[in-house]
């Protein structure tokens, strides 16, 4: 009968360290997908300045706050602008970034087949 | 008809490619952050530099006057540069000075202000550097000029004649 607390509080702290390093995991996956807007070719993650530390901190608390990823990341944008997230937002000036590949991958595709198809 | 029509397909791509990318040579890829935006003072709470007292950002921004919002520390090379022109700012009674000392060790600071002066009304203390990612800012020296709970205007970098001379001009 004494094993069940010993058990109990063992497996609390398993627990915690798991929800721990799931914190941890998305700390990281945020600040990879930042910008250290005052280096050069950075992300936050990578970056030892002052400005990623801190801003890694910030990250950590608002976890801790229960923001969602999202919430962190449009807090960020709010605060720094678009540019310090890594993956551009489809807007009125990135449309001919996100549309190019797909309208150059759909031409390619018309031409193949418009060949092919001529050849029979 | 048809071997006319592709050729002059692909010279249009090949010329509308060319001139985007053309003038995409020109643009700077320098990364100048924008410094006139009009955004709300950020709330915070911090301990004063002076002692442990916890001041609050509604008790130190009031409406109707303008206030400098100065980001500091002791280590910073360009802040001994820009102090001077804080301390002529320090004699103008229409604009108050608040300093944001930034992870900074208490002693060294106080020193710093002994040698070249205090210009701020008040200073408190970020001392993670979590409070100034808040006000979007991106290191130290950073300024903000605010006026009716908003940001008006920030300074990158220390603060010059010029910059001096441009808050003059929106305080008048």
């Amino acid at each position: 009968m004494k094993f069940i607390p010993i058990f109990l509080i063992i497996s609390i702290i398993l627990n915690s360290n798991l929800l721990k390093a799931n914190e941890i995991k998305t700390e990281n996956k945020i600040a990879k997908n930042l910008r250290c807007l005052i280096c050069q070719g950075q992300s936050v993650y990578d970056s030892d300045s002052e400005f990623a530390i801190s801003l890694k901190l910030v990250i950590k608390n608002k976890i801790q706050q229960g923001l969602s990823e999202e919430q962190i990341y449009s807090f960020l944008k709010m605060k720094y602008g678009e540019w310090i997230l890594y993956d551009p937002v489809f807007n009125r000036n990135t449309y001919f970034l996100w549309l190019l590949p797909i309208l150059i991958f759909l031409a390619g595709g018309a031409i193949i087949i418009i060949r092919f198809y001529n050849k029979k | 008809m048809k071997s006319k029509f592709i050729p002059l397909i692909l010279i249009l791509i090949f010329l509308i490619t060319f001139v985007i990318f053309f003038k995409g040579l020109k643009n700077s890829n320098i990364y100048t952050p924008d410094t006139n935006l009009k955004k709300e003072v950020p709330l915070f709470e911090l301990k004063s530099f002076e002692n442990n007292s916890i001041i609050i950002s509604e008790k130190i921004f009031e409406d109707n006057k303008y206030y400098l919002m100065n980001i500091w520390a002791s280590w910073c090379i360009p802040c001994r540069e820009e102090h001077k022109f804080l301390m002529k700012l320090k004699k103008d009674k229409r604009i108050e000075l608040i300093g944001f000392n930034y992870k900074d060790n208490f002693k060294k600071a106080s020193s710093f202000l002994k040698d070249l002066g205090n210009p701020y009304n008040v200073i408190v203390s970020d001392k993670d550097g979590t409070a100034s990612i808040e006000w979007g800012a991106y290191g130290v020296p950073e300024s903000f000029l605010v006026y009716q709970n908003n940001i008006i205007k920030r300074f990158i970098g220390p603060i010059n004649n010029k910059d001096l001379l441009e808050i003059e001009k929106i305080i008048r």
